[in-house]
């Protein structure tokens, strides 16, 4: 009886292999959402990064003769309640949130990761222990959990990236060690134990490389995440602090100004929203390009 | 006469398509055999030759699209592709009921087994509940599973493999289907759990009077089982015969490739020969070769086997094969 | 059953603890005094002695914490440092608000968001699943407090038809409820999508199909049954995350609940009334799971017997 056979695209599953990354960059380019959510974190990035260049000028001088003025040419987004420039904040604010974002982030990564893995791979009193501080972290909605950090660490931008990025550790150590857990359970990491190589070696080489993809579906979503809490913990005053232009402190000032001037409250809305949705259509289109079992 | 004669099931260029991203798969390309009632017909290939696709196109249970069935598939003289969505339905756990190779995922593991067992009883026998409980248990007990009444308030991870397995045979005969379907029924299975199982359906078989068919790729339940065999590949028939006479005079390369890889014990000291494989894999489906599809495996092929595909040759009743050496020496009939 | 209920109960207890000890060492990490940060800015030195002495935070650590421990178990949280009022007693003022809020907007949720991830797993692809889809993501990015706002132009600058802010008749409701539920539904509906997908593509959903069940039948007996775990888990979390997200809209809608509170008191430094509030939430939150896990327990076997 001959037996089933392999075909040429089975390997040894160590590694992602050369072909399975290109075969993912292929569907999500085809993946239209996806892209619609790149270019909208294209656009933003470019927004952050030449924001002098797109408005010459202080953001933040006020100049209250024109304040509260209705989109017009001059200013196309229109004033607020100090008749600065609503686009031009907007512009300097894309700096702000995704400043936050990026640092919360590299908290989450920095520390989630290493955490992860070793609780995941050792087990044990480690795993039982890092495992009860999470629990402890995550029985906090995200943002009471950022919140709560900032009423601790104070206010102020370093604060609410270390404040909102140390609400993402605990998410991101759950997501690692559970990857860990079953890509240790693979055959050739107990052939690589069993002829020997250091722990350390098998972390990176063989679980790293496979947490790797979760893991950057899981990044995209938390910078909107970041961007979110970011904006929040300055609608509530207690994260950037003016005179910075941030979209969240914009939103709380608006507010006062709903009934006769509601511009001002909209258009930062608008770009939290568009920022966040880029990190969430690619988010998805990342977790479908990757997800093997997908799709015919 | 006439009656006998008369096939309960006949499948006529059976063409069912794959449409993925990757191509079009063919993976039942041009099939046609008959069933007769009360007989066993076993189904035999490698994975991926197109048996279970076959046997789910009978009933429909392919997502169309991506798949795509075409040609004509007749039970009692009714086109079964040609019913609408009511109507195969009422065909499906009825007349013709389906087993599946793998018993743990198979049963839902949220329901009990008398539930799975007795919504189909409800179903198309329009009994109430506790006549349709009454009924699972007494099927229960004819699949030998011991302690019926309890067994069926159970759910399935608390059942063997073994169990599971007799449960969905349960559920399968439970409303008197006359053509019963079996994907690979033991292969999931311990090796002495698949005797009692085989032993198990032979008993049943008698009892119900059903016509199966045993979709498998291992020979040794078909000599145990079936009445006459029919041999695909690659998407296509490539033989038919009685049981015996296969075994006996198998006429394709393939089927000869298939039989003699069988370990025969003491085989070696008899006739001096090793254990014979058949070189090289299936082919890909996207990517067939020109010809006969055997053809690159086959140390009899010929030039004309690498152009065109084979021709149907019947060698007698209920007897043909496709391959361009049979019809070389006695040409059609 | 009965066991698996007990051992979710005791597993508890480890949280609990680490919860206390997270709000006892919280206390302590602040710069400057305990006491006086207990008092707040504007006691006098006699009134921060008073709590020092109270409080026993002049005694050895342990010794405290275990007066804390007391104190918890007595539900003494101590005094708001902003209104002296027992802290108690200002969330149990607040705390039926912000459920209301919530209750209101999971049950909204998964009323429409069920369903409607459900349609859309068997309808994949479609036209129809792509509105469903499209419209979760947007739900998804969109910042709670800025929903809010725009709803309140809307309906209560420009229509008139609904109040823009505080608690009184079922009017008020409305607004902050659907805020709420603009987030939350989304979660909902994709993730009842996706296990449904996964679910539907399962053998055992052949199998059922096999014998000639009505597609609904197998749908929402067979399928849907076991696709509830996973949007069972979701619901759970977003009960978390409505009572992270209430903070916000209550903001907005100026509704006096539970997060307003903890806003007002960070902004004003009123630790008492802080250290009250995150325990409030944390038991909360820890609730819904245990109640999510016994769920899980009731829809499938398998966990019941483990």
């Amino acid at each position: 009886m001959t037996e089933t056979t392999k075909t040429s695209a089975d390997q040894t599953p160590d590694q992602p292999s050369a072909s399975q990354f290109r075969r993912s960059w292929f569907k999500l380019k085809r993946n239209k959402v996806a892209l619609i959510g790149g270019l909208l974190i294209f656009l933003y990035i470019l927004t952050a990064l030449l924001a002098p260049v797109l408005f010459p000028g202080n953001p933040s001088a006020p100049n209250l003769i024109m304040a509260l003025e209705t989109p017009s040419l001059k200013h196309p987004l229109g004033t607020d309640e100090l008749g600065r420039s609503i686009l031009g904040r907007i512009i300097y604010g894309s700096r702000v949130s995704l400043l936050i974002a990026i640092g919360a982030v590299s908290v989450g990564l920095i520390i989630g990761i290493p955490l992860g893995l070793i609780s995941g791979y050792y087990g044990g009193k480690i795993d039982f222990i890092l495992q009860r501080i999470t629990d402890i972290m995550l029985a906090f909605p995200g943002f009471l959990l950022a919140l709560g950090l900032v009423a601790v660490l104070g206010v102020g931008l370093k604060n609410a990236m270390v404040s909102v990025g140390i609400g993402m550790i605990p998410l991101y150590i759950r997501l690692v060690r559970g990857c860990t857990l079953s890509v240790r359970e693979e055959v050739y990491v107990e052939a690589a134990k069993a002829t020997g190589t250091r722990d350390t070696v098998i972390l990176l080489r063989h679980i790293l490389p496979n947490v790797m993809v979760p893991i950057t579906v899981q990044t995209s979503l938390m910078m909107g995440m970041g961007i979110l809490f970011a904006a929040g913990l300055g609608f509530l005053g207690i994260g950037v602090q003016p005179p910075t232009p941030e979209w969240g402190t914009m939103l709380s000032s608006g507010r006062s100004y709903l009934f006769h001037a509601p511009h001002v409250a909209t258009f930062p809305g608008i770009a939290i929203f568009l920022a966040v949705l880029g990190f969430n259509l690619l988010g998805d289109g990342l977790r479908d390009a990757l997800d093997p079992r997908f799709k015919l | 006469m006439n009656d006998q004669m008369k096939p309960l099931l006949a499948i006529k260029d059976l063409h069912t398509r794959f449409h993925t991203l990757d191509g079009v798969v063919n993976a039942v390309d041009g099939v046609d055999f008959e069933v007769y009632r009360g007989e066993t017909l076993g189904l035999v290939g490698e994975s991926g030759c197109g048996k279970s696709v076959t046997a789910l196109s009978i009933l429909q249970l392919l997502r169309c699209p991506p798949a795509e069935i075409q040609g004509s598939i007749f039970f009692e003289d009714i086109d079964l592709l040609d019913l609408d969505r009511e109507g195969i339905r009422k065909i499906r756990g009825n007349t013709i009921s389906m087993i599946f190779q793998e018993p743990m995922t198979s049963l839902n593991p949220v329901l009990t087994i008398g539930e799975q067992i007795s919504e189909a009883v409800r179903l198309h026998e329009g009994m109430t509940r506790q006549e349709a409980w009454r009924w699972t248990v007494n099927m229960l007990q004819m699949v030998q599973i011991p302690g019926p009444r309890a067994r069926a308030r159970e759910y399935p991870h608390k059942l063997s493999g073994g169990m599971r397995q007799r449960a969905m045979i349960a559920m399968a005969l439970s409303c008197n289907p006359q053509l019963l379907l079996a994907d690979e029924p033991t292969t999931a299975l311990d090796v002495t759990i698949q005797a009692q199982i085989m032993n198990l359906m032979v008993g049943l078989k008698e009892e119900f009077r059903t016509a199966i068919v045993l979709i498998t790729h291992d020979l040794g339940i078909i000599a145990e089982m079936a009445s006459r065999v029919v041999v695909m590949y690659a998407g296509k028939v490539v033989e038919e015969a009685p049981i015996k006479e296969l075994f006996k005079d198998p006429r394709h390369p393939y089927t000869q490739g298939l039989l003699g890889s069988i370990p025969v014990i003491g085989r070696k000291a008899q006739t001096g020969r090793r254990l014979q494989e058949i070189p090289g894999i299936v082919p890909n489906p996207l990517d067939m070769p020109v010809g006969c599809r055997f053809h690159p495996r086959c140390h009899k092929a010929m030039d004309v086997c690498k152009k065109e595909e084979p021709p149907m040759v019947l060698l007698g009743e209920h007897r043909r094969v496709n391959c361009w050496l049979e019809a070389d020496c006695e040409g059609k009939e | 059953m009965l066991q698996y209920v007990i051992k979710r109960l005791l597993s508890i207890i480890p949280v609990l603890i680490g919860i206390s000890l997270l709000l006892f060492f919280m206390l302590r990490m602040l710069p400057g005094d305990p006491a006086q940060v207990l008092a707040g800015l504007m006691a006098t030195p006699d009134e921060v002695e008073l709590i020092r002495h109270q409080l026993g935070l002049d005694r050895p650590i342990h010794v405290q914490y275990v007066f804390f421990l007391g104190r918890l178990a007595r539900f003494d949280l101590g005094r708001s440092a902003r209104t002296q009022n027992p802290v108690t007693e200002e969330i149990w003022a607040r705390l039926p608000n912000t459920l209301l809020l919530a209750v209101v907007a999971i049950t909204l949720a998964c009323l429409f968001g069920i369903p409607a991830g459900i349609i859309s797993a068997v309808r994949p692809y479609t036209w129809l699943d792509y509105v469903v889809t499209s419209t979760a993501i947007f739900g998804m990015s969109m910042p709670v407090f800025w929903l809010g706002l725009m709803l309140v132009v809307v309906f209560a600058v420009w229509l008139q038809w609904l109040p823009a802010g505080g608690i009184g008749t079922w009017k008020h409701v409305i607004l902050p409820s659907i805020t709420l539920t603009a987030f939350v539904i989304a979660f909902i509906a994709r993730m009842t999508r996706s296990s449904m997908l996964e679910v539907l593509s399962q053998d055992y959903t052949t199998t059922a199909r096999s014998k000639g069940l009505k597609e609904q039948v197998v749908i929402i007996k067979h399928a849907l049954k076991n696709a509830l775990i996973p949007i069972i888990t979701v619901v759970g979390l977003q009960f978390g995350m409505l009572l992270g997200g209430a903070v916000l809209t209550e903001t907005v809608f100026a509704w006096p609940g539970l997060g307003r509170l903890i806003v007002d008191s960070i902004l004003a430094r009123d630790y008492p009334v802080i250290q009250g509030a995150i325990l409030i939430f944390g038991l909360l939150y820890i609730l819904v799971n245990l109640v999510v896990d016994v769920l899980y327990a009731y829809v499938d076997p398998r966990i019941r017997y483990d």
